[in-house]
């Protein structure tokens, strides 16, 4: 799948580039990607390093099975297939959280950690489980109570009311997440038989 | 609401590292231990990303979606959804910074208070770079089938934007 798409897009944007005239676009796209991924990786390195670092403390505290226990009745009817109480679920509500606030530095290192035990609960190592695919959905998703980055991009733009989008794109996004949830299950069941 | 943002971070850091030294955990060596995960990380991420990205910017730079869209847009202009805001939509699930450029194009243009902007600012707003966020996570702990993770994310994607054009208006 990924890789039909990763060919596709190559293939159309190399032959739209040289069709048009336009082969230096493409040798510099060629070129730059390699900096741009480091860039992005830079970036995130050494917040992830530092939200890991505080997981950690949670984690062997017994925090994070706390949590764990907690937000199992809530969790559990999305991810039948995690045992009870097991640690995955605090890091899933950890990253659910940090989303809805908009940490996207906090809830991405959450998120990997997560898939880190789901991995461990995943009988085929190169085939995604179920819970780990509802788990993408509901990140993919992007369910947030305060969109930080436009909200002070509208600030920037001297916007009457920056935060109003706020209160739509949560009904949009709880909208679509339950939406998301349900073609997820009835994907499963029909990828089933 | 800014209040409560501004102070999760610090709250959640107080808390996890108190309740660590309340129950006598080496807080410190805990911290840096589960910090040293982050190299790992990092190393078998870079990998999967820099393929996507290569293939993403390849395809977003060549203008081929601007060649697509005018053809597009005399059918939009049919069923009355503006034009420009559909490119915010094809790009909001292939490239975050990309759709971000694009939000800030318009605020520029029709400002951030016009109907168009809240559009697409709650387009952009409502759900995440699906193709980044699958190709981060299955990357990084090593799954090659992802079977249909890709397609329930891309749909409800596309839920997202419809329910956005049926919604918006309410609030206008």
């Amino acid at each position: 799948m990924i890789n039909k798409l990763w060919v596709g897009l190559i293939v159309l944007g190399s032959l739209c580039l040289l069709v048009t005239g336009k082969s230096d676009v493409l040798n510099e796209q060629i070129l730059s990607s390699g900096k741009a991924t480091l860039e992005l990786v830079m970036q995130i390195f050494p917040l992830m390093s530092l939200w890991l670092g505080i997981m950690n403390i949670a984690k062997e505290s017994g925090l994070l099975s706390k949590l764990s226990k907690f937000i199992y009745p809530l969790l559990h009817k999305i991810f039948p297939e995690i045992p009870k109480n097991h640690e995955a679920f605090g890091f899933i509500s950890s990253n659910i959280l940090s989303n809805m606030f908009g940490l996207g530095n906090a809830a991405t290192p959450f998120g990997l950690k997560a898939m880190e035990s789901l991995q461990k609960l995943n009988k085929n190592k190169e085939v995604a489980s179920r819970s780990m695919i509802t788990f993408l959905v509901i990140n993919t998703c992007g369910l947030c109570i305060i969109p930080t980055t436009i909200i002070s991009l509208r600030i920037l733009y001297g916007s009457e009311d920056p935060s109003f989008i706020a209160i739509p794109c949560f009904v949009v996004s709880l909208i679509s997440l339950l939406f998301g949830l349900l073609i997820d299950r009835l994907w499963s069941r029909r990828d089933r038989r | 609401m800014r209040i409560i943002s501004s102070l999760f971070i610090p709250v959640i850091v107080l808390v996890v590292i108190i309740y660590g030294a309340y129950k006598k955990i080496n807080v410190y060596d805990s911290f840096v231990s589960g910090a040293k995960e982050g190299l790992p990380m990092v190393s078998s991420m870079f990998f999967s990303l820099l393929a996507m990205i290569f293939g993403v910017n390849i395809f977003l730079n060549s203008g081929i979606i601007d060649y697509f869209f005018d053809f597009l847009k005399p059918l939009l202009v049919l069923i009355h959804v503006p034009a420009e805001v559909l490119p915010v939509a094809i790009m909001r699930p292939l490239s975050g910074s990309f759709g971000l450029a694009l939000l800030n194009d318009m605020y520029k243009l029709y400002g951030p208070d016009s109907f168009i902007s809240v559009l697409a600012s709650i387009i952009q707003g409502s759900s995440d770079t699906t193709l980044y966020v699958i190709t981060l996570y299955f990357g990084t702990v090593g799954i090659k089938k992802i079977k249909y993770a890709l397609w329930v994310g891309l749909f409800t994607d596309l839920f997202m934007v419809v329910l956005t054009l049926i919604i918006v208006p309410l609030f206008f």
